[in-house]
């Protein structure tokens, strides 16, 4: 009875959920899956069914694995460094800093300044010689920096940019979850003589697990969807050195109109998502009470 | 620690590393402010003493709707935004208060796809929507993302903290399964609401390559796809008229922010997420 | 909806009520025209302008312009539109992208269109260079529009200040090496704070940029087919090692890949003194330099040379027939030689028509402004730019290649063989 209930209720009530995940999430799986086995029709020829062709392409496709590389690079990059950052931002904000409020105020105005507006201002802090990092470095006598235009600094200088923007906005997560540690418990850790840095990792840090765990599903999701940059500053140039696999996609099925190939790449980062989140909860949800 | 930090003799030190940070934080729209508000000779200097003009604010207001875009952008993210949290929050009631065979699986789909979003499933994505003729519609950007994974799994979580004894108390008093879901469960999930509803807020308003592929017209352009388009550089980049488009489509934003900062860090730290 | 069937039922019901009240007005045919510019540019008045013009002219013909941005995004969405079924009826895209444009079956050919002997004579009239790029399969795909062709601005001041000829500008490589020499400063730290030249490499300019090199030592990148490219022919190598060469060896172009947003900048705030960009960014830099400068034809190793750039008028297939010989019809009007005059005139673009150049106007303007002679006697000498079957992809390949060479993982040499064969494997189907 009431399991014939439950199912009933439950059933109309996940439904709108299941038919829009359905449609734009399941079903476009299913769909790219397919296509990945066929060859991309083109005005005069159709598709034909090639197998695992798609995938053996890929596997011998360097800039497939120049975009693997990279895209983890940005990741193993961004993730933590924006999570740190916004941590010290937020605990600097929680201190009584003379200008707190303004101080606040500037930690968060990535989060409104769109990414491909800024792109464009962060263009010219890039040009070398006249743009401000190079004028800052110029100081130091390390200008002539053309960060954009080598291989080695164009994707470090798109991780500040990320660094940049996701920091301010994960600052306010933690903030909030900083106001709500009660207060006796930092006099009680400082009372037995814990020194900051002991209280930071003892007291505060546990505490703002749950906090962290929100904070990171955004970063990794950033990480591997954050490419406005990309798309408006290098085009994944120079010789695909700041190619992500998001980008490479979108280059693929939108600039190649190579649909099939494109599918078989987008598969390989749907499993690399779906991996990330089974482990994510399957293992760090157990140990985490997430209230 | 707050007590801490102040008697701590680095306190100086903390204030400097704060200002300091909040500087480089901050450089983006202090460059920003400064370009747009001289002439474009100026672009890529710096002199204390050059004339201040308001043409590249004029040029831009009269070159695009920016106006328009900002209100497109304004009503995306506020359909997105209610169509989110009621979807999602059907969706995490049932599976915390209606669990039926295979329920759980089901969730476990969910989480499977919790961080594929549907950009990274763009071209087929595209392909629905030409279907069902919703291609260059308000709706049509985001009806992608009305479902989110992110939103029920921390609804469901949130949900699932509530004591049992609070919802069967509920009951007695004869409310009805949508009464406690209103009476109960929103209220006290009130903080993850805020939560994602600024990560929501905060990922429609930056979003940008699936707005690209969708739109084609004025009409329904969000602000970041109007920039992209405004900006376009095949002559070369005009720092001081995209400075300027940039500052006139955030100003509403960013003006509301400073103004309502105090009210709005405050309610959001009261609430606090967990 | 799609805001063109948007406005085609507007329109629709606008025609009807006309009908109702006037009795006798009918349906007006609707044209769609995708036109790649930033919204809101000074181009899209003059665009409205004529738009204007032309249904002034045909009233029975309402035209819609749909400003997209660059050409990539403009060509994405043509592209996408077309293949859910609603394409543009005419759109100004690339040159280059006509193989891709035909392998998609997007594009009709603009030739079977013509049915007078006006028509006939209309075709004949554009400059062979530009028409060139729009014939395959022995039809004519598409009509020359908004052209340009790559070329030098160089900085008179700096020239004087080195000691040259302030009104000299480099005719060979050569000459190009020596005066870029001349007008490299150091400051006292050994740092460089002007270069003599800078040469766009990022993706997108360098393809383009690499072609007038190449020709400049008598070489060409592609076949007229677009199944071949030539990657490997000494020559092709020799001019990329040039490029390479001018920052490695003679230390007169800046490090890494010059970028083409920021080259007007470093040209404007005399980072460097010569520039290779497009006659586009003439009214800019006039605007805006604080010295004197010029604009010069390319210099040359075996002979000077450069590339066409710009923007043809496609029709497309799928569209319904009546829209595209009202689009034809508004295709002719914006290439006859006084629009191609006005729009030369006002946008730096070159009219690719030798009668536009005849007309009052630009003659008058061209007395004024004599840079606009310099592009114009350039074309002759100007080869197409490189243009394949699936171009975006072959292009891209070369770009990486170029990169590659310039900020030295590897050798113009290695490079090229490799670009070389990726293309092979990409081209191969089309053999």
């Amino acid at each position: 009875m009431k399991a014939s209930r439950n199912a009933l209720y439950g059933g109309l009530l996940l439904l709108p959920a299941a038919v829009l995940l359905w449609t734009f999430t399941y079903q476009p799986i299913v769909t790219t899956f397919i296509d990945s086995l066929y060859s991309t029709p083109r005005g005069r020829r159709p598709a034909a069914f090639i197998g695992f062709d798609q995938y053996e392409t890929m596997f011998a496709d360097p800039v497939f694995w120049k975009a693997m590389l990279n895209n983890f690079i940005y990741a193993f990059a961004t993730i933590p460094l924006s999570m740190a950052m916004a941590l010290a931002m937020a605990l600097l904000v929680n201190s009584k800093l003379r200008g707190q409020a303004a101080v606040r105020m500037a930690y968060f105005t990535p989060t409104i300044l769109p990414m491909v507006a800024v792109a464009n201002i962060w263009l010219f802090f890039y040009a070398p010689d006249y743009g401000l990092v190079d004028r800052v470095l110029q100081l130091f006598g390390l200008g002539g920096q053309n960060f954009l235009g080598q291989p080695d600094t164009a994707l470090a200088a798109l991780i500040v940019i990320t660094i940049w923007k996701e920091a301010g906005f994960f600052m306010i997560f933690y903030l909030a979850a900083l106001q709500q540690i009660s207060p006796t418990l930092m006099e009680a850790a400082s009372l037995e003589g814990a020194s900051f840095w002991q209280t930071l990792r003892r007291v505060t840090i546990p505490l703002l697990m749950p906090t962290t765990l929100f904070i990171s599903v955004n970063a990794v999701i950033g990480a591997f969807r954050l490419v406005d940059h990309i798309v408006v500053m290098t085009k994944g140039a120079p010789d695909n050195a700041t190619t992500l696999l998001l980008f490479y996609i979108y280059q693929v099925g939108f600039g190649y109109w190579d649909t099939g190939y494109a599918a078989a790449l987008t598969m390989v980062l749907l499993v690399i998502l779906a991996v990330i989140a089974l482990v994510q909860f399957g293992y760090v949800d157990k140990r985490i009470h997430y209230r | 620690m707050n007590a801490d930090f102040r008697s701590h003799p680095v306190a100086a030190l903390t204030t400097f590393a704060g200002w300091f940070l909040a500087v480089l934080w901050v450089s983006p729209l202090l460059y920003a402010v400064w370009t747009a508000f001289h002439p474009a000779a100026y672009g890529a200097r710096f002199d204390l003493f050059m004339p201040l003009t308001l043409e590249n604010f004029v040029r831009v207001w009269n070159a695009a709707p920016f106006a328009r875009y900002f209100l497109n952008t304004f009503a995306l993210v506020t359909v997105t935004l209610v169509c989110q949290f009621i979807v999602c929050t059907m969706a995490a009631y049932a599976f915390v208060c209606f669990p039926f065979r295979g329920s759980n699986v089901l969730f476990m789909l969910v989480l499977v796809q919790l961080m594929i979003m549907p950009e990274v499933l763009l071209v087929e994505n595209y392909r629905t929507l030409s279907r069902i003729g919703l291609l260059d519609t308000i709706v049509g950007i985001a009806m992608p993302y009305l479902a989110s994974a992110f939103g029920i799994f921390l609804f469901r979580q949130t949900f699932k903290s509530i004591p049992k004894e609070l919802e069967e108390a509920a009951r007695l008093e004869g409310a009805n399964g949508l009464q406690v879901l209103v009476r109960v469960f929103v209220p006290i999930a009130k903080p993850t609401y805020i939560a994602y509803g600024l990560v929501t807020v905060s990922y429609h308003w930056n979003n940008f390559l699936w707005p690209l592929v969708v739109t084609n017209s004025v009409e329904t352009r969000p602000i970041t796809v109007g920039l992209q388009v405004f900006a376009t550089i095949e002559q070369g980049v005009d720092w001081s008229l995209i400075t300027a488009a940039t500052l006139l489509s955030v100003a509403p934003l960013l003006v509301a922010f400073l103004l309502f900062q105090r009210q709005f860090v405050q309610s959001f730290m009261r609430a606090g997420i967990r | 909806m799609l805001p063109w069937k948007r406005a085609t039922i507007t329109a629709a019901l606008a025609a009807s009520t006309l009908a109702l009240v006037g009795g006798g007005a009918c349906a007006k045919t609707q044209v769609t025209f995708f036109y790649p510019v930033q919204v809101g540019g000074p181009l899209t008045q003059t665009i409205d302008g004529y738009v204007a013009r032309f249904e002034e002219a045909n009233p029975d013909i309402d035209v819609v312009p749909v400003y997209s941005g660059n050409y990539l995004d403009t060509t994405t969405k043509a592209l996408t539109a077309a293949k859910s079924g609603t394409p543009p009826t005419i759109a100004v895209l690339l040159a280059t992208d006509i193989f891709t444009l035909i392998d998609e079956d997007a594009v009709q050919p603009i030739d079977e269109f013509f049915k007078t002997a006006e028509d006939k004579k209309w075709v004949e009239g554009f400059m062979p260079a530009y028409l060139a790029s729009a014939k395959v399969d022995g039809h004519l795909w598409a009509v020359p529009y908004q052209r340009s062709t790559a070329v030098l601005y160089w900085n008179k001041k700096a020239f004087a200040e080195a000691g040259l000829d302030p009104n000299k500008y480099p005719k060979t490589w050569d000459e190009m090496v020596a005066y870029g020499k001349a007008v490299t400063k150091k400051d006292a730290s050994g740092r460089v704070t002007r270069w003599g030249v800078g040469i766009p490499g990022n993706v997108g300019s360098a393809q383009w940029l690499f072609g007038a090199l190449a020709i400049q030592n008598g070489a060409k990148l592609m076949n007229d087919a677009g199944t071949e490219t030539y990657l490997t022919d000494p020559k092709v190598v020799e001019a990329l090692k040039f490029w390479v060469d001018l920052s490695k060896v003679h230390g007169v172009h800046p490090p890494g890949i010059q970028e083409w947003g920021t080259t007007p900048s470093d040209f404007l705030e005399e980072r460097i003194a010569m520039v290779w960009t497009t006659t586009g960014n003439l009214s800019h830099l006039k605007a805006n330099a604080k010295f004197e400068f010029g604009m010069a034809p390319y210099p040359g190793k075996v002979k000077p040379g450069s590339v066409l750039g710009g923007g043809n008028f496609y029709v497309f297939k799928k569209a319904p027939q009546a829209e595209k010989e009202a689009g034809f019809k508004f295709v002719k009007f914006m290439t006859s030689d006084p629009i191609l005059a006005d729009w030369c005139i006002k946008t730096g673009y070159v009219a690719p028509r030798d009668g536009a150049w005849e007309q009052p106007a630009l003659k008058e303007y061209v007395a004024k402004v004599p840079e606009a002679t310099v592009a114009r006697d350039q074309i002759a000498i100007s080869v197409p730019e490189i243009s394949t079957h699936e171009n975006s992809r072959t292009s891209k390949v070369l770009n990486d290649a170029i990169a590659a060479a310039l900020t030295g993982t590897k050798t113009p040499e290695k490079a090229l063989a490799d670009a070389q064969a990726e293309i092979d494997r990409i081209l191969k189907p089309y053999r």
